[in-house]
């Protein structure tokens, strides 16, 4: 038989672009850091009291009282099992994570949206980011930024960019051809046609898949962590390190805790546009 | 003058029209080119005028071209050949620019599913074209709310679209065409998605509409009953061919084809055919200068045994018989109103025939058809409207016909 070096082939790659990109990577790090630094500080400034009342006033405000009072109780776990600021770290780092998935992903899947070739491109490369292991791009992320949290923000952002791409995507190409017609009709350019109408009336579909994006997000804490991107997937890799359940039990708890305020807080926020 | 001039018009769907239309001038079918290109014919060879301030509607099934028609005016439908004039300007030829200004100035557009944009509220919704257009946020909500009060959806403006009926919806949609006060509104089934009654009713409110702001209006529709109450004119399109352009009197009583005349069976003729299309010319004499010998001879002449009496401007006055005429002859009066009969049925050139009918059994005269200032315009004799009804249902026809004989 005969072998098909791909292993090769990808290591002299990634070597490659290690030599010649390494100071795109040293900025990105930079940038990206000081992004999560920054976002990490102003959660973590305030007492956890005054900021449990914050986040507990945004989802009673969004999404009612129940939402508002389970984000008050399981808060309150989260500072009894001392997992404080792992939490906020793990937030700034979805927030920031999320925020450059969606800085990539929504305007490609507009551009998606408005060319079929794009789309035939788009879609395979989707399907390969989301279906490949995400432990895989832990290998690339850590040679190209190193350890910490900037190459699990990559890693996280990578695989967790494929649904705001594809609902974008789908929610613009879902605009009833009448109401796109009227827009024409009435005499919109191109750019009008984008933000008046299909944007607005794609709304709920790509909020669903900022919805997505988050927690595909949030299953990335505790891979990132392996790679020393901190945050509350820390004491889950410990605790499997160590064999300490209880330890790796509250990092999971605090987790399901985050992930639960972030999905009701964002899916109220797509059903409000409806 | 000509609003709209649609000369030659073709539209060909497909990877290669250019390719399909020599195969259209060597006359093959629609299936037959599909066949031998992959390409579907839209609309063949279409060419009429739409005059100012017409409602002029487009009528033919699914499939028929009548909506590709319509969407290569405002050109959301690129032609494949033909010129489209509006005003003086061949549309089909102006600038990106100059195309995007049209749509936004002189022409709108309402469609069958109202097309409305759901994320606004309906006086946004109102004043989008002015929106984009550039107009200042005071000035066009202005406008908006005008145009609402005027489709009588006044207290609706901050609602949104889903919160409305679809009658009211359409309404918005009016709304949102007039806004902007466009020359032209074109309308594709507009009144399509409603159910009967809402759709009756906006029919007619649309005429009022009409009646007010004088719009150029094309309507487009598959329902020949609403195309005859609607349009001034109406033209009948099949397979991407205009069949046939008239008044609606025109292509009831005067089919061009087959296709045209099955159409047309179905419709209910006593409520569509009127006085205007059945009368004939009135044997007339005048008050002021003919006198009873003029009107013998005038009766002898033509073979009847009554004449109209009118006046200098035409204006009805009455009718008088033979007999009377004589007689007056004979006692050496001169003046036609001393024998002048004023009590005949009259009609406006409007009346539809089963109106007709009733009138002709009261009286032994011809109804006399007299517009607005009573100008004398025809006469419609009781054999006429006996014989249109009959052209109508064939079922009594052998009946009829031997009445029609017997009264000639």
């Amino acid at each position: 038989m005969f072998d098909i070096p791909v292993g090769d082939f990808f290591e002299f790659l990634i070597n490659w672009l290690t030599d010649n990109l390494g100071g795109f990577f040293d900025l990105v790090t930079v940038t990206v850091k000081t992004f999560l630094v920054g976002i990490e500080n102003v959660l973590l400034f305030p007492h956890p009291i005054i900021m449990t009342v914050i986040l507990a006033g945004i989802a009673w405000y969004v999404s009612g009282k129940g939402v508002g009072i389970f984000t008050i109780l399981g808060l309150i776990v989260i500072e009894g099992m001392n997992m404080w600021d792992g939490t906020m770290e793990t937030l700034a780092l979805i927030i920031t994570a999320v925020f450059i998935a969606l800085l990539i992903g929504i305007p490609t899947g507009i551009w998606a949206s408005k060319s079929t070739t794009v789309e035939s491109i788009v879609r395979p490369v989707l399907d390969f980011m989301q279906t490949m292991p995400a432990f895989v791009y832990l290998i690339p992320a850590v040679l190209f930024f190193g350890l910490g949290e900037v190459p699990g923000i990559i890693a996280t952002l990578i695989f967790a960019m494929p649904p705001a791409v594809r609902l974008t995507n789908l929610g613009i190409r879902q605009v009833p051809e009448e109401i796109k017609e009227a827009a024409l009709a009435f005499g919109s350019d191109s750019k009008q046609m984008l933000f008046k109408v299909e944007l607005p009336v794609a709304l709920p579909t790509i909020l669903a898949g900022v919805n997505q994006t988050i927690m595909l997000a949030l299953s990335m804490v505790v891979i990132a962590a392996l790679i020393g991107a901190g945050g509350l997937g820390q004491p889950v890799v410990t605790g499997l390190q160590q064999l300490d359940i209880g330890l790796g039990f509250e990092g999971g708890l605090a987790i399901v805790i985050l992930a639960v305020y972030l999905d009701r807080v964002t899916q109220s926020l797509g059903a409000a546009t409806q | 003058m000509a609003e709209i001039k649609v000369e030659n018009l073709f539209k060909i769907f497909g990877k290669n029209p250019q390719k399909a239309l020599p195969l259209i001038e060597e006359g093959k079918s629609k299936d037959e080119i599909l066949d031998e290109t992959g390409n579907t014919i839209g609309v063949n060879n279409a060419s009429f005028e739409v005059k100012e301030k017409e409602m002029f509607v487009i009528m033919g099934l699914s499939g028929s071209g009548k909506s590709t028609v319509l969407r290569c005016l405002n050109r959301l439908i690129e032609p494949t050949k033909g010129t489209i004039i509006i005003g003086d300007e061949d549309v089909t030829k102006v600038s990106k620019e100059r195309l995007l200004e049209m749509r936004r100035k002189k022409m709108s557009m309402v469609f069958q599913n109202f097309g409305l944009f759901p994320h606004r509220t309906v006086a946004n919704n109102v004043e989008y074209g002015l929106e984009i257009g550039g107009m200042p946020k005071e000035e066009r909500k202005e406008k908006a709310y005008k145009a609402l009060e005027k489709v009588g959806l006044k207290g609706y403006e901050e609602q949104k679209p889903s919160e409305l009926s679809g009658g009211m919806q359409q309404r918005v949609g009016l709304a949102r065409a007039l806004a902007n006060d466009p020359e032209i509104l074109l309308m594709d089934e507009a009144f399509s998605a409603l159910d009967p009654l809402i759709r009756a009713d906006m029919q007619d409110e649309l005429l009022e509409l009409q009646a007010e702001v004088n719009k150029t209006v094309v309507f487009i529709t598959h329902d020949l009953d609403e195309a005859l109450k609607i349009g001034d004119r109406i033209a009948i399109m099949k397979d991407g061919y205009v069949v046939q352009v008239g008044t609606p009197e025109e292509i009831l009583t005067n089919p061009a084809n087959d296709y045209v005349k099955a159409f047309v069976q179905n419709v209910d003729r006593t409520k569509i055919i009127t006085a205007n299309a059945i009368m004939r010319k009135a044997p007339t004499v005048q008050a002021s200068k003919d006198g009873p010998s003029v009107a013998i001879r005038k009766m002898e002449k033509t073979g009847v045994s009554t004449t109209y009496v009118v006046d200098e401007k035409r204006n009805l006055k009455g009718i008088v018989t033979i007999d009377d005429a004589v007689e007056l002859k004979d006692n050496g009066g001169k003046d036609l109103s001393d024998i002048i009969n004023a009590e005949i049925e009259v009609a406006g050139p409007d009346t539809p025939i089963n109106a007709l009918l009733t009138k002709s059994l009261q009286s032994k005269y011809p109804i006399a058809v007299v517009n607005e200032e009573g100008k004398l315009l025809g006469i419609v004799d009781r054999a006429t409207i006996l014989a249109e009804l009959n052209e109508n249902g064939s079922a009594q026809s052998e009946e009829n016909e031997n009445k029609y004989q017997l009264s000639k």
